[in-house]
């Protein structure tokens, strides 16, 4: 946690996030974020040497279930709220040329 | 009596008795929402006559059955709206039944309507809705604290008899001690989260906003219990939370965390919240100074926690399968400019800030760190419960603020979580009931009560002999 915060490459992360935002949105945000990671630079002062991390609340590990065939929610009502159909599928646009 | 200031408990007997029926009760309320949401603006969306329709099947044997509940835009209910206060999900209807609501169902409950919230839950003033400001029933040129802004406003306003909300950060307790409510963030595992949309998995938890204590312990033991379908649901028996809840405090012991009375605390909180750790003592109760030593890193754990896993659970809003689609040139720019066009800016600048702590060359910095810093957190609350039954702090460290008084400082609006954020982090449960007013500008003080995990009927015994034993839950607010 060091001296590389003070360049945050904004149009990067607004690319792995698949986020577009206005050029204001851009500004606005790198300048918020720097200001988040200079307050969460804390956490360095914390020494966490062997301790390990905690991903869940709980002690639950591999919660399985019969792999049976069950009653799925009905198709129509579902592609009622898709943005665009066409015999019962939904359209995106071209992905392979 | 208006039936609309009553309680649960209350309208049961009067339900059974045959004094009202189900229909007359519903009614009530949706009068009571027609002369008052123009102010609050508490609900998204209301169905009177479907609201009729559910009255007049209702079943009187079930331990809900009748009573109107307001839902969070966050759960859902077939055939309902749910948007999550996002233009991203305007228009979409809810194809499944969220556990919790079926079991409200299967209780007898009517789903009432749909209240207000920040944007995917994200904050702490209903501010960042897409659909309009809610407003404190208290005073309504203040925030009713969020993200469940809108079912507290619902229950505190008497529009709502209950409702429910989500909790991740605090957004079931702050906003019941902003409204003067009773409010319930159950231990993680206890209550399903399927068909809740997620925020941050590893935090969320639906509970309930009750006008006492008493229906709080009645409504979470209909929606407590293990399901299938939530994977981190616990498989445990659900115990019966009303059978104690008259066991009084004596012998118990109080922890006073120190960090937890910090500088820039409101006085009149600070003083409310010490008055009633000495009614609790008056009561029998055997106060303690306990030490919750990383409590100074809990919201810096917490924004890159819930931000890292918000930012992988709203990639499922591409613009595909359901919301309002963008198209681009080509599939790549349908995503962006889909996402872009749908989620404001408080949302937007939690992925941000979540896509950047689990990128390449920040992971171990950021994101791994505070999840080691997490295991820390919770190893402080272990502790501390070696020592006590229950904590009580202050649940927020200021009363309802201004409407746009913090809108343009996200650090600020997060401090305001100080005090809730870590219950979520360690995954114990938390309560928040009145404890009192401000003098002037009257406004809510809320008490927290955090319990050991799955102790829900210790939180809830302690809570009923404090709210027995002061007047402030009886308080109403001039609408």
């Amino acid at each position: 946690m060091s001296e590389d915060h003070n360049r945050i490459d904004i149009e990067h992360v607004a690319h792995l996030a698949r986020l577009e935002l206005t050029d204001v949105e851009k500004n606005k945000f790198a300048a918020q974020l720097k200001d988040m990671l200079a307050y969460v630079a804390k956490l360095g002062e914390v020494d966490v040497t062997g301790v390990e991390p905690t991903a869940h609340a709980i002690p639950l590990t591999n919660v399985l279930r019969p792999d049976e065939s069950r009653p799925s929610i009905d198709p129509v009502l579902i592609l009622k709220n898709a943005p665009e159909t066409a015999r019962g599928l939904i359209i995106m646009p071209k992905i392979v040329e | 009596m208006s039936l609309h200031t009553l309680t649960i408990s209350e309208l049961r007997d009067k339900l059974q008795r045959g004094e009202v029926s189900v229909r007359q009760l519903t009614q009530a309320l949706l009068d009571r929402i027609q002369a008052v949401d123009g102010k609050l603006k508490a609900y998204l969306w209301l169905n009177p006559d479907d609201a009729l329709r559910q009255a007049d099947a209702a079943d009187l044997t079930k331990p809900l059955g009748g009573i109107p509940v307001a839902i969070k835009d966050v759960l859902n209910v077939t055939g309902q709206p749910c948007t999550c206060a996002s233009k991203i999900l305007q228009g979409h209807i809810s194809v499944y039944d969220a556990t919790a609501i079926r079991k409200l169902r299967d209780a007898g409950a009517i789903l009432l309507g749909r209240t207000n919230m920040d944007e995917f839950a994200m904050g702490s003033s209903t501010e960042n809705s897409s659909w309009g400001v809610t407003r404190n029933p208290w005073d309504l040129e203040r925030i009713p604290g969020g993200s469940s802004g809108g079912s507290a406003a619902a229950v505190a306003g008497h529009e709502a008899i209950a409702a429910l909300g989500s909790d991740t950060g605090g957004s079931i307790r702050q906003p019941a001690a902003l409204t003067s409510c009773v409010g319930l963030k159950p231990t993680y595992g206890l209550v399903s989260r399927y068909g809740l949309v997620a925020f941050a998995s590893s935090l969320d938890q639906i509970g309930p906003f009750t006008k006492t204590v008493e229906d709080a312990a009645l409504l979470l033991g209909v929606i407590a219990g293990h399901d299938p379908l939530d994977s981190t649901s616990v498989p445990a028996p659900v115990p019966d939370y009303q059978e104690k809840l008259n066991a009084g405090v004596k012998g118990l012991r109080i922890g006073l965390p120190k960090e937890y009375f910090i500088d820039g605390m409101d006085r009149e909180v600070e003083a409310a919240v010490r008055a009633a750790i000495r009614q609790l003592e008056s009561l029998g109760a055997e106060v303690v100074e306990i030490l919750l030593p990383h409590t100074d890193y809990a919201v810096a754990v917490y924004y890159l926690i819930a931000t890292a896993e918000a930012s992988a659970n709203l990639a499922r809003f591409d613009g595909v399968r359901y919301g309002a689609r963008v198209r681009g040139a080509d599939v790549l720019e349908t995503y962006s400019k889909t996402r872009g066009a749908g989620f404001g800016p408080e949302v937007k600048r939690r992925i941000i800030l979540g896509t950047y702590a689990l990128s390449a060359g920040y992971y171990d910095a950021y994101y791994l760190r505070a999840q080691k810093v997490r295991t820390l957190i919770r190893r402080d609350f272990e502790q501390a419960f070696q020592k006590c039954d229950v904590i009580v702090t202050p649940t927020s460290p200021t009363p309802a603020f201004k409407i746009g008084e913090k809108a343009n400082d996200p650090l600020q609006m997060y401090l305001s979580d100080i005090f809730t954020i870590s219950v979520n982090l360690a995954g114990n449960c938390g309560l928040s009931l009145p404890c009192g007013f401000t003098s002037q500008p009257k406004l809510p003080i809320g008490l927290q009560l955090i319990g050991k995990a799955f102790d829900e009927s210790t939180l809830l015994r302690v809570a009923y002999a404090y709210e027995q034993s002061t007047p402030w839950h009886k308080e109403r607010p001039a609408l």
